[in-house]
């Protein structure tokens, strides 16, 4: 006969004989999931008995589809495996079939590449550490973090044209030069993510209702998270040095001075500290990247003087025209304007890979040829049959990218290994044992993006 | 360690069940055979020189339209290892038959190759023998075929799964 309690609560209810687990949904479509992941939970009153996380509902096939078309074809996709920091995921694939080809991108490129995985790396913690932070309740962190990260994808959308769908990266350079106000725009903008990041660390890092929800939760030993394979923010907060940018250096990093962040504790207020002290080490790195790039202006005049061309096209409107015709001028470079000084010092110096600039496309037959051998079906870049894995810091760690090439034009086979995947493969032994509660700290800590996890 | 040194050291201690290793635009590959792949993964994390205790992935290649490669065997299951101390890398690669897709399982020398074993699994259609739990990872239940085999066309749709609205 059931007492008044289970009468109330439902069979199985109470502490007593006969109580039973309850099996929860938490997700796929719950906001705290961030996006689309179903943990399956069991739980014994508010205590994570038993998980099983479940992902792919964000799958499209992104490598299906990058053997379907050409090298460059991919690129566009690649920008959404990791949709918040989408530059890095360019430059990884690009850098990939690079080395396939056994190519070596230029100076100024490599600098160009190093400040913008930098810039793309903060949005990331950004984002990360604002959208955990309103998990927990701190709203305004998440509001004063997107506002950060809004002033970085400005520069973003200044570089590319594009806020999130990029396609920036090319195989053997990028897209476009950087614009010439870029620097200037860069550390106005690093200035109001240093004041952001001053004012969360006095909100969240000694917060009390912070702490107690982050110190001791989802933490992960030494051994547990190496042998998950777990890389970045993740790895570093259980002391683990362990920085592809260091380790195996790329791109200009070995040139520049910059600190591998490390705590000890592995639990998910040691990754917020990681995260925060990264993004003042991105800072660093990008401006010196910023004070070291090789290659001067491109516009000068005719005695080497940097020339604003928005005051060139002032200057003819004006009517003031004597001298002007004599001195060469090129416009933004990030649209149509990509002339041949800007293009030749940020791409490979390779004709098999690199289109030519537009004025070679459009102003001579062989730039044409040069073009027309690079796009049609059947032509294009052709590496060398082979195989490659190359793997570059993306901003939740090792993104990795495997291409193998039968010759042809296409790829034969493209494979991310996506830095996100080890942690929420980890994530049940992060939770479990814990407080249903504990799992949105801990969820939040992971940096689940279902755009590279599911592919 | 540098690459060429991993695979003399492997070479050493596989003796026949390493069947071919290559070096290519830096990448050092050891090619094992399915037989001695608990082996070679074992000697790879175990032995203090090597020291691998990182699997970072786990995929496969399908050469079924990979020109030259027709006969051979069909599929590759690519390990790419890592070594946190030691600062080195290396890819192990095994061969499997079209007829008989199956693998032992590195569930017991890695937590992670469970996950990176079931996409493999989902993808390719090649079985991991031993798997705890070798159920598909991106795709669902009813889903039907591999779609990462090259026999399975791109534009291939299949019925969507759910209630019915």
């Amino acid at each position: 006969m059931a007492d008044a309690r289970e009468l109330f609560l439902g069979e199985g209810s109470g502490g007593g004989e006969g109580s039973k687990h309850l099996h929860v949904n938490i997700g796929p479509a719950h906001p705290a999931m961030h996006g689309i992941v179903r943990i399956f939970a069991e739980l014994d009153g508010e205590t994570v008995v038993k998980t099983d996380v479940e992902i792919g509902y964000l799958h499209r096939a992104f490598e299906k589809d990058c053997e379907a078309g050409p090298y460059n074809n991919a690129i566009p996709y690649t920008d959404r495996l990791n949709y918040v920091s989408p530059l890095i995921n360019n430059f990884g694939y690009s850098s990939v079939v690079e080395k396939l080809l056994g190519i070596e991108i230029t100076e100024r490129c490599k600098y160009i590449r190093v400040i913008m995985s930098e810039i793309s790396r903060i949005c990331d913690h950004l984002t990360c550490v604002g959208a955990g932070s309103m998990e927990l309740g701190a709203f305004t962190v998440f509001l004063y973090m997107i506002k950060a990260r809004e002033f970085l994808w400005e520069l973003v959308e200044e570089v590319t044209g594009a806020r999130l769908t990029i396609s920036y990266g090319r195989v053997g350079g990028v897209k476009a030069d950087l614009p010439p106000a870029f620097g200037d725009q860069m550390r106005a903008a690093f200035k109001q993510v240093r004041e952001v990041l001053e004012e969360v660390h006095r909100l969240l890092t000694g917060n009390r209702i912070f702490m107690d929800r982050m110190v001791g939760v989802g933490a992960l030993s030494r051994d547990e998270t190496i042998a998950y394979a777990i890389t970045g923010p993740l790895l570093r907060a259980v002391g683990v040095p362990y920085d592809v940018r260091r380790a195996q250096p790329y791109d200009a990093y070995d040139r520049l001075d910059w600190q591998v962040v490390t705590q000890i504790a592995g639990d998910n207020y040691a990754r917020y500290l990681v995260r925060m002290a990264e993004m003042e080490q991105s800072m660093r790195i990008a401006e010196q990247a910023l004070d070291h790039m090789p290659g001067g202006p491109i516009n000068v005049d005719h005695e080497g003087r940097p020339l604003d061309p928005a005051a060139y096209v002032d200057q003819g409107k004006q009517g003031k025209t004597e001298g002007l015709l004599l001195m060469p001028i090129t416009l933004s470079p990030n649209l149509q304007g990509q002339d041949r000084g800007a293009h030749d010092r940020i791409n490979a110096h390779d004709k098999r890979v690199v289109l030519p600039s537009k004025a070679d496309t459009y102003g001579s037959i062989e730039g044409l040829m040069n073009h027309f051998m690079l796009v049609m079906d059947g032509y294009g870049i052709r590496p060398p049959a082979g195989e490659a894995y190359f793997a570059v810091e993306g901003a939740n760690g090792e993104l990795g990218f495997y291409v193998v090439s039968d010759g042809s034009d296409r790829p034969y086979r493209v494979h991310c290994r996506p830095p996100c995947l080890p942690p929420v493969a980890a994530l049940p032994k992060m939770i479990e044992g814990e407080m249903v509660a504990d799992i949105i700290p801990t969820f939040g800590s992971v940096n689940m993006i279902g755009g590279e996890l599911d592919r | 360690m540098d690459g060429s040194a991993i695979l003399a050291r492997l070479r050493e201690r596989l003796g026949d069940r390493l069947l071919a290793t290559h070096e290519y635009r830096g990448d050092h590959t050891a090619v094992v055979s399915r037989e001695g792949l608990v082996a070679a993964l074992t000697l790879c994390r175990d032995d203090a020189a090597l020291a691998f205790d990182m699997l970072v992935d786990v995929t496969a290649v399908d050469y079924l339209r990979f020109p030259g490669r027709e006969d051979g065997p069909r599929f590759e299951v690519v390990y790419h290892l890592y070594s946190v101390g030691n600062n080195h890398r290396v890819r192990l690669k095994v061969p499997v038959e079209q007829d008989d897709p199956v693998v032992p399982t590195a569930c017991g020398l890695w937590p992670i190759a469970n996950w990176l074993e079931r996409e493999v699994w989902d993808m390719f259609g090649i079985r991991f023998d031993g798997h705890p739990d070798l159920r598909r990872l991106l795709m669902y239940e009813e889903f039907e075929g591999h779609p990462l085999r090259k026999d399975y066309p791109i534009n291939r749709r299949q019925p969507l799964i759910g209630p019915k609205v």
